[in-house]
C-alpha cells in the first residue's frame, strides 16, 4: 500500500478521501460484483448528506422514535467509590432498542428507500445491530434478513426472539467460528447475489468504503451530543473520553467529534478475553497486524499466512478479529490510545455498576466502564471522564447468570 | 473453447493436488486454476468454502503450495494460474508473493477481492515479473466500468456468469450473452466464463460467445467424499477425470 499518505503525525477529521482512505487504511477489497453497488451507495449518500429534507427526516426519527438526545449522566456513587476523576455516562442504553446501533440503522434504512432498494440484509454479533435493523425495517415495512452465528444465537437468545417478533428472518450461520466474523461473510455472500434490489445495512465502521464513513457519520450524533452536553453541564470539554471497540462504531461515533479537540484524551477499550495469547482475546489494535479483512485494509488478528485467527470475548459484540480502518488510522497517528479489559473484569463491572448506579450495562459497555474506573483512580477529582455506555445489559442476563452460576 | 478447471491447493493434501494437476492436464485442460485456501472467502459458495476449510484444517501453509507447484509445473505444458485473496498476498508481502508465484511457475494471478480500481500498482508489479493479473468483470459491472477495467488487462478476461458466489447452477443467466457481446467490443483478449458452470450443455451454449469455460465447484465437489472416506482416492480421481474429460470434450468441440 505504498501509494498512500504517511499516517504518522496529526490525525485529520477530514477523512476518508474519495478512494475511502483513512491515511493508508480503508479502501475497497471486494469482488467486482459488489463494486457498482458501493459506487452507487457512495454517490447517493453524498446526496443524502447534503439534502436538508433527508436530515430533517432523520433528526425527527432520532427524536421521536429513538428518543434522542439521551442524557449525559453523572455516575456519582461510582465516582465516589473510585475516589478520583468524575465519571459521566453517555446513555446510549436509553435509546429505543437499548443500544447505539439504532442511530445507524435509521439512517441506513432511509438510504435504502432513497436508493429504491426493496430488501435489507444485516449481520449481527450481540444481536443489538440485528434488533436495530429489524426495528428500522418494521418501521418502514422493509423485508429483513439477519445473519447471526450459531454461537451468538445461543449467547443472545433474547435478541433473536425480538428480531423474529419484529418480523425479521434470523438465519443461523454455521461456518467457521459461528460468530460475528462468519455472519459478515454470510451477509456479504447474500449481497453478492441480491445486490441489485437489496441494501446491506452493515452494523459497524468496518467493510469496504463507504461503510466505515457512513456508519461513523450516523453514529457521530453520540459524540456531538456528548460534546455539547459537557459544555453545558461541566462548562468545558472532558479530559478523557472512553468507549469500547468491537468493530468500532460506538467508539468512532463518540470520538469523531472530539478528534480536533487536542486537549481531550481518547481511549478505546478492546476485549482482553481470557489472556494475551492468540485465540484468547479480541484485541485487534493491540496484537493485530496490518491486513485485509471483509473488504477493508486495517489491523487484523491473522496468522503469518493472512488467515484470520479465531478470537474470544465474553461479549458477542466485541468478539471480532478486525476493526474499522479509521481506528487503525487513529492508532497509528497516536490520536486514540487503545487498551484492553479482560472477561472477568467486565463481568464483575456489570454487577458493580448495577449495584452502585442502578444501571445494568451491556457486557460490551462494561469493558469501557471498567477501564474508566481504573483511569478515574489515577486522575484528580476535578478531572472528568465521559464513558460511552453503548447499550443496556438485558440481552446478557442469561449469559451473566450462567457465568456467575446463578439460575434465571 | 478452452477448458479451465479449478482445484483447491491442499484438498485433501498437496500430493493429491499435484497428481490431479497432471491428470487434468492430460484430460485436456487448457489452463488450471489453483485456489489458495483462505479463511474468509466471501466470493465463494459452500462447495469451495468447505474445500478451503478442509485444506486449512489439514494445516496447509501458503509456502508449501509454492513448493508443490514448483515441482509439478515443470512436468506439464498447461499454464497454472493462482486464484488467491488479496488478504494472503498482502500478508506475505506483494513483492515476495509475486516473486514466489513467478519462481514456482505460475503464469498468472486472479485476485477476486482486488477490483480494477485498486489494482494499478499491483498490476505493474505482477507484469514486471512476467505474469498476468487476470481482471474480472461481473454482470453488475456497467459498460463504462468494464471498459476502464479492461484498458490495461492482460492474459484473459474472467467473465463472472452470475451475480452471486461460486457454485454449480442449472442454466446460464439470460444476460450473459449480451455481456459477452459488449466485452468483445471492448477487448481483444480471450473471454473466459466462470461461476455456475457444471454441465457440458452449458459449455456448448457458450459456443461463439466465449473462449474459455471455467469449472470450479463441480470439480472440487468430487473431493468431498475423501474427508470421510480417504480410502476412496482412486475411485474419486477416476470419476473426477472422467467428468473433466466430458467437459473438455464439450469445450473442444464448440470452438
Ligand atoms: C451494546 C454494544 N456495545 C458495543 C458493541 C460493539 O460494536 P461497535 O464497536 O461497533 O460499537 C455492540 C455490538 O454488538 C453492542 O451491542
Amino acid at each position: 500500500m505504498s501509494s498512500t499518505a504517511v499516517t504518522a503525525g496529526k490525525a485529520s477529521s477530514n477523512v476518508p478521501d474519495a478512494a475511502g482512505r483513512f491515511g493508508e487504511f480503508g479502501r475497497r477489497f471486494v469482488p467486482e460484483t459488489l463494486m457498482h453497488a458501493l459506487e452507487e451507495l457512495t454517490v447517493e449518500y453524498a446526496r443524502a448528506k447534503a439534502d436538508p429534507e433527508f436530515n430533517r427526516r432523520l433528526n425527527e426519527l432520532l427524536r421521536t422514535f429513538v428518543g434522542r438526545p439521551n442524557p449525559l449522566y453523572f455516575a456519582e456513587r461510582l465516582t465516589e467509590m473510585c475516589g478520583g476523576a468524575q465519571i459521566y455516562f453517555k446513555r446510549e442504553d436509553l435509546n429505543h432498542t437499548g443500544a447505539h446501533k439504532i442511530n445507524n440503522t435509521m439512517g441506513q434504512a432511509l438510504l435504502t428507500m432513497r436508493m429504491g432498494k426493496k430488501r435489507v440484509i444485516a449481520e449481527t454479533g450481540a444481536g443489538q445491530h440485528g434488533v436495530a435493523t429489524a426495528t428500522a425495517c418494521a418501521r418502514f415495512g422493509l423485508p429483513c434478513v439477519v445473519y447471526m452465528g450459531e454461537e451468538d444465537i445461543r449467547r443472545q437468545k433474547l435478541n433473536v426472539f425480538i428480531m423474529r417478533t419484529m418480523g425479521a428472518e434470523v438465519r443461523p450461520v454455521t461456518s467457521g467460528s459461528r460468530t460475528l466474523r462468519d455472519a459478515i461473510n454470510e451477509a456479504m455472500r447474500d449481497w453478492m447475489s441480491s445486490v441489485e434490489d437489496t441494501h446491506y445495512i452493515l452494523g459497524s465502521v468496518v467493510g469496504p468504503h463507504p461503510f466505515p464513513m457512513i456508519v461513523r457519520d450516523f453514529q457521530s450524533v453520540i459524540g456531538r451530543e456528548a460534546r455539547e452536553q459537557s459544555l453545558e453541564t461541566i462548562g468545558r470539554l472532558p479530559d478523557e473520553v472512553v468507549a469500547c471497540v468491537g468493530g468500532g462504531s460506538n467508539s468512532a461515533g463518540m470520538f469523531y467529534p472530539f478528534v480536533d479537540d487536542a486537549g481531550v484524551e481518547l481511549t478505546g477499550v478492546e476485549a482482553g478475553g481470557r489472556g494475551d495469547k492468540p485465540g484468547e482475546h479480541a484485541s485487534t489494535l493491540t496484537y493485530g497486524t496490518k491486513g485485509v479483512l471483509h473488504g477493508s485494509y486495517s489491523y487484523v488478528l491473522q496468522d503469518p499466512d493472512g488467515q484470520t485467527m479465531d478470537v474470544h470475548s465474553i461479549s458477542a459484540g466485541l468478539d471480532y478479529p478486525g476493526v474499522g480502518p479509521e481506528h487503525s488510522y487513529w492508532r497509528d497517528t497516536g490520536r486514540v490510545n487503545y487498551v484492553n479489559i479482560r472477561d472477568q473484569h467486565a463481568l464483575d463491572t456489570v454487577q458493580l455498576v448495577a449495584r452502585t448506579e442502578g444501571i445494568l450495562p451491556a457486557l460490551e459497555s462494561s469493558h469501557a466502564i471498567a477501564y474508566a474506573m481504573d483511569r478515574a483512580r489515577q486522575r484528580k477529582p476535578n478531572e472528568v471522564i465521559v464513558v460511552c455506555l453503548s447499550g443496556r445489559g438485558d440481552k446478557d442476563v442469561n449469559e451473566v447468570a450462567r457465568l456467575t452460576g446463578q439460575d434465571l | 473453447m478452452a477448458f479451465m478447471p479449478f482445484l483447491t491447493a491442499g484438498d485433501p493434501n498437496l500430493a493429491v493436488t499435484t497428481r490431479l494437476i497432471e491428470e487434468l492436464s492430460s484430460a485436456g485442460a487448457d489452463l488450471i486454476e489453483i485456489g489458495f485456501p483462505y479463511s474468509d472467502p466471501i466470493a465463494d459458495g459452500p462447495v469451495i468454502q468447505s474445500s478451503y476449510t478442509r485444506a486449512l484444517g489439514a494445516r496447509l501453509h501458503i509456502p508449501e503450495i509454492f513448493v508443490a507447484i514448483g515441482a509439478v509445473a515443470k512436468k506439464i505444458r498447461t499454464p497454472l494460474v493462482a486464484m488467491v485473496s488479496y488478504a494472503i498476498i498482502f500478508r506475505i508481502g506483494n513483492e515476495a508473493f509475486v516473486k514466489l508465484a513467478a519462481e514456482s511457475g505460475f503464469a498468472g494471478l486472479i485476485v477476486p477481492d482486488l477490483p480494477g480500481d485498486e489494482a494499478d500498482e499491483f498490476q505493474t508489479l505482477v507484469g514486471s515479473h512476467g505474469l498476468d493479473l487476470i481482471q474480472l468483470v461481473a454482470p453488475t459491472t456497467p459498460a463504462d466500468r468494464s471498459a476502464r477495467i479492461l484498458k490495461n488487462a492482460s492474459g484473459f478476461v474472467y467473465c463472472i456468469a452470475v451475480a452471486g458466489t461460486t457454485g454449480a447452477r442449472e442454466g446460464l443467466a439470460p444476460q450473459l450473452a449480451d455481456m459477452l457481446k459488449t466485452l468483445r467490443t471492448q477487448t481483444t483478449l480471450p473471454l473466459a466464463v466462470g461461476f455456475g458452470l457444471s454441465r457440458p450443455e452449458q459449455v456448448e451454449q457458450l459456443r461463439g460467445l466465449a473462449d474459455g469455460a471455467i469449472v470450479g465447484s463441480a470439480i472440487v465437489r468430487h473431493l468431498e467424499e475423501l474427508s470421510t472416506n480417504p480410502g476412496k482416492l482412486e475411485d474419486v480421481v477416476s470419476r473426477l477425470v472422467q467428468y473433466a474429460r466430458s467437459i473438455a470434450a464439450a469445450a473442444h468441440t464448440s470452438r
